[in-house]
């Protein structure tokens, strides 16, 4: 059967397209590589978005205008982005709620721990699972075509064109136009390897864990790279957070971060410190630890916190390895126990103790200390200690198709008319590095509203053309 | 380490959970909730949808009076089984639902009484097969004790021909009364395992969990549209049905009531009018007792398999079927009472009361004690501060 539109996805950005398009009337074809039971992709692991409000909204406190929000992102990118679709981003958060709610996506107040996004963020009730299962409940209702376990590895174009989608199996699938919204390349785990290289005689990436999907394997960003289409973003950025070292390969998800970084010290293997644990707030400083880790021997850190750290931060998926004295927990870890010792004895001797107050940039800290700990700085002294082994967690990549405000695949500078991007595919037009909570549900949102809209209208074109043709 | 590897580790260390929960000598359904609500508290994802989750944040680690207490809390709508990103096939295979109701038909067991009893929740189809007989041969022969027969000349709907007044006192009044001892019994038990001492039970948390039970507020999946049945699509059909059940119980209920009003303090003897206020209430009654039923069988055929505890089934539709035979027999014993078949058709539909009253202690009944109670002890908990301020900053 030939299909107005194809989209090529089955997470959040690819579900927006194909309700966007099937609501403009096109037919509707979703591909997802993954089979059921595991569709969705990253957007099953999410869990807001971040709204731009001039006044507050349903759940949403206060405000959080346009300007803030821009400001926000240019900062987290450090200028890494497109200012035109990032506005486009942030003015379409503020739009494009009830129209989620109208496919089925409900919205709740910020969870308990999240206070933080509580005038900024919109969190999806039982999270992106709850969102991803809605919108396929929607799009099955309005008459959108989904294949599971059809994982796409070329495209056939022509000039820039989409011709049609081959499947892995061979399968050749044709439309008038195609959205791409198959996520990015960390679960490809010899691609991965190859863009972080050899350092120091190890291949950082063979200790990288997964937080995401398996499914996410990059085929059609190296395919579309092949093809000669215009990338935006290097390969060997990525989001990557520190994450227990105990975490499954894929799909850990939220539960294996481990919070108490910035009430302890973090020690690598050979038993030293490497970076101020108390630099910032932890929710603005959790995603630098993914590559101060990686950047560590055996791509591997430890956290230590003593007992007054307990109740205060967010309980951890695996309990930690526990000691009453720090030489047993140096043991325990299996970390140097005197180089251990030496690192403990002194950051506790540093210690500047002031008023401990976790809730601000409080005047804790140390004092000779190198590298310093700035904040939050107690002694490690009140058994039982605890010790958390952590890794490198990486969320997504951001190596993707350069596109513009309809969403448009370019070739040599030249948008396509009939294959569009949307999703982690081209993400990286918006935030080139750094991340802030929930901005990748937000593009990939508009972005695939966009592309599904674009990829309808196209079609609509096309097959007038072709109903010209035949007369 | 290769990164296959590392996919070894986390089986290692839900070991070392089951491990730890097996030195606070949990059973292994028990150590199953404490291991999922672990990966929950970590996660957070679900606490829009009931009680459940908002109750587990206020803690950082699960033992058996935090699992007794929250297993009862939670209504098996089926919402985050089906919003988890940790459902099977995922490694953690996290089933929250089904790994709390088989903690809560262990809970009724454990906090039975009198002790021995609560083995009647595990060999369900016995206790109610054996209800049934014990109902049946009482009223089967006392009927044909005293009419030599079971076809009679038409009483003209008057019962109490066939069963004398204070005898059927006598009879349901002792059945259902040791069943609300054994209940109260029970239900204690259970409050004073999990209860903390700082708590005090106030009027608004009583009328909010009174609220929640009546309403049935936790069957709204959190934001209106219901719960789950057969996918993860969300429907009220569960909610309606089970308000046309239980209040089609309690109407009877309620005409029972007034009819031994009329008879004690007015002196107004049965057969009453089908105008008179316990034939209507009956009748209402007994329709809400029939379609809520059927509805609530028709769901618990169509379930998704993984909701819940598939071994509870059998106890879920013996009492189901219980309670329709019951509206069954009422409504044919109203349509049959001025014919010869009155004695028979009363002595089935009386067997099949004694039959409810004696297993509402035993049996799905206790569900409804159990999480009334456990909703008051949330109603109440949230009204204490938190003493946990995790990741406020």
């Amino acid at each position: 059967m030939h299909y107005d539109v194809v989209v090529i996805g089955g997470g959040n950005a690819a579900l927006c397209a194909a309700l966007t398009a099937r609501e403009a009337g096109a037919s509707v074809l979703l591909l997802e590589a993954a089979p059921r039971e595991w569709r969705g992709g990253n957007s099953q692991h999410t869990r807001n978005l971040r709204c731009m409000h001039d006044a507050p909204q349903d759940v949403l406190l206060e405000a959080y205008p346009e300007e803030e929000y821009w400001q926000d992102l240019l900062k987290v990118t450090g200028g890494k982005t497109n200012e035109e679709l990032a506005r486009l981003t942030i003015r379409d958060s503020a739009q494009c709620r009830d129209w989620m709610r109208r496919h089925g996506v409900h919205f709740q107040k910020p969870l308990s721990g999240t206070l933080h996004l509580a005038r900024t963020n919109a969190f999806f009730m039982g999270g992106g699972k709850a969102l991803v299962n809605a919108y396929y409940r929607s799009a099955a209702r309005l008459g959108v075509d989904i294949r599971y376990d059809t994982p796409i590895h070329t495209l056939e174009l022509i000039h820039g064109q989409f011709v049609a989608a081959h499947t892995a199996q061979g399968e050749r699938i044709t439309a008038h136009a195609c959205v791409l919204a198959a996520g990015g390349f960390e679960s490809n785990l010899p691609w991965m390897r190859e863009a972080w290289g050899e350092v120091n005689g190890e291949w950082p990436a063979d200790q990288f864990l997964i937080r995401g999907t398996r499914f996410n394997t990059g085929t059609l960003i190296d395919f579309m790279q092949r093809a000669g289409a215009d990338m935006i973003g290097d390969p060997s950025q990525s989001h990557c957070v520190a994450i227990d070292a105990r975490a499954p390969l894929y799909d850990g998800g939220i539960c294996t971060r481990v919070d108490c970084v910035s009430l302890g010290v973090m020690v690598n293997r050979h038993g030293e410190r490497f970076y101020d644990e108390g630099e910032d707030f932890w929710p603005k400083r959790y995603a630098i630890w993914g590559r101060l880790v990686a950047q560590q021997p055996g791509q591997i850190g430890y956290a230590i916190i003593d007992a007054k750290a307990i109740g205060r931060f967010m309980p951890p998926v695996f309990p930690g390895v526990k000691a009453d004295t720090l030489e047993g927990l140096a043991d325990a870890l299996g970390l140097p126990r005197d180089a251990f010792m030496h690192t403990l004895n002194n950051y506790n001797a540093a210690c500047r103790e002031g008023t401990f107050d976790h809730t601000v940039l409080d005047d804790c800290h140390t004092e000779g200390l190198t590298p310093a700990k700035t904040h939050w700085a107690r002694s490690i002294d009140v058994p039982p200690f605890t010790g958390y082994a952590l890794r490198p967690g990486i969320t997504f990549t951001y190596l993707g198709l350069k596109t513009n405000a309809d969403s448009a695949v370019h070739f040599a500078g030249q948008p396509s008319e009939n294959l569009f991007v949307a999703g982690e595919m081209m993400a990286g037009n918006v935030l080139g590095q750094g991340y802030t909570a929930g901005v990748g549900m937000t593009i990939g949102t508009t972005f695939g509203r966009i592309a599904g809209a674009r990829a309808a209208t196209a079609a609509a074109g096309q097959s007038q053309t072709h109903t010209r043709g035949a007369a | 380490m290769t990164p296959s590897a590392a996919t070894n580790l986390p089986t290692t260390s839900l070991t070392m959970l089951a491990q730890t929960a097996a030195q606070w000598s949990l059973t292994p359904n028990e150590a199953e909730v404490e291991r999922l609500l672990t990966i929950c508290n970590a996660c957070r994802y679900c606490e829009g949808y009931c009680a459940v989750f908002p109750a587990m944040t206020r803690r950082l680690s699960f033992a058996q009076a935090d699992i007794h207490y929250l297993a009862n809390l939670c209504h098996n709508c089926g919402a985050c089984f089906h919003a988890c990103q940790y459902a099977p096939p995922h490694e953690f295979a996290v089933n929250l639902p089904q790994a709390m109701a088989r903690v809560r038909v262990q809970t009724y067991a454990d906090y039975a009484w009198p002790r021995a009893l609560g083995a009647a929740y595990r060999h369900h189809a016995l206790t109610l097969v054996f209800a049934l007989c014990v109902g049946f041969a009482v009223f089967l022969l006392l009927a044909l004790l005293r009419q030599g027969t079971f076809i009679h000349a038409p009483l003209a709907g008057n019962f109490y021909a066939v069963f004398p007044h204070h005898l059927l006192v006598l009879l349901f009044g002792s059945v259902f009364g040791f069943s609300l001892l054994a209940l109260a019994i029970g239900v204690r038990r259970f409050w004073k395992a999990m209860a903390s001492p700082q708590a005090h039970t106030s009027a608004p948390a009583v009328a909010e969990a009174t609220h929640d039970v009546l309403r049935l507020k936790y069957l709204d999946g959190g934001h209106g549209e219901g719960c789950n049945e057969t996918d993860d699509a969300f429907t009220l059909v569960r909610r309606r049905f089970h308000h046309l059940t239980f209040y089609g119980f309690l109407l009877c209920f309620a005409s029972t009531s007034v009819a031994t009003l009329y008879h004690y303090v007015f002196g107004w003897q049965a057969p009453y009018a089908l105008s008179s206020v316990p034939v209507v209430l009956g009748t209402l009654g007994g329709i809400g007792l029939l379609i809520g039923p059927i509805g609530l069988l028709w769901l618990n055929l169509r379930r998704h398999p993984q909701h819940g505890d598939a071994t509870q089934r059998p106890m879920d539709r013996g009492f189901i079927v219980l309670l329709l035979l019951t509206s069954m027999t009422g409504l044919a014993l109203l349509i049959g009472r001025d014919t010869a078949a009155m004695a028979s058709l009363l002595a089935v539909h009386l067997a099949v009361v004694m039959a409810l009253f004696l297993t509402l202690p035993y049996g799905k009944f206790a569900h409804g004690i159990y999480r009334s109670a456990a909703l008051l002890k949330w109603a109440i908990e949230k009204r204490m501060p938190n003493r946990l301020q995790l990741g406020t900053d």
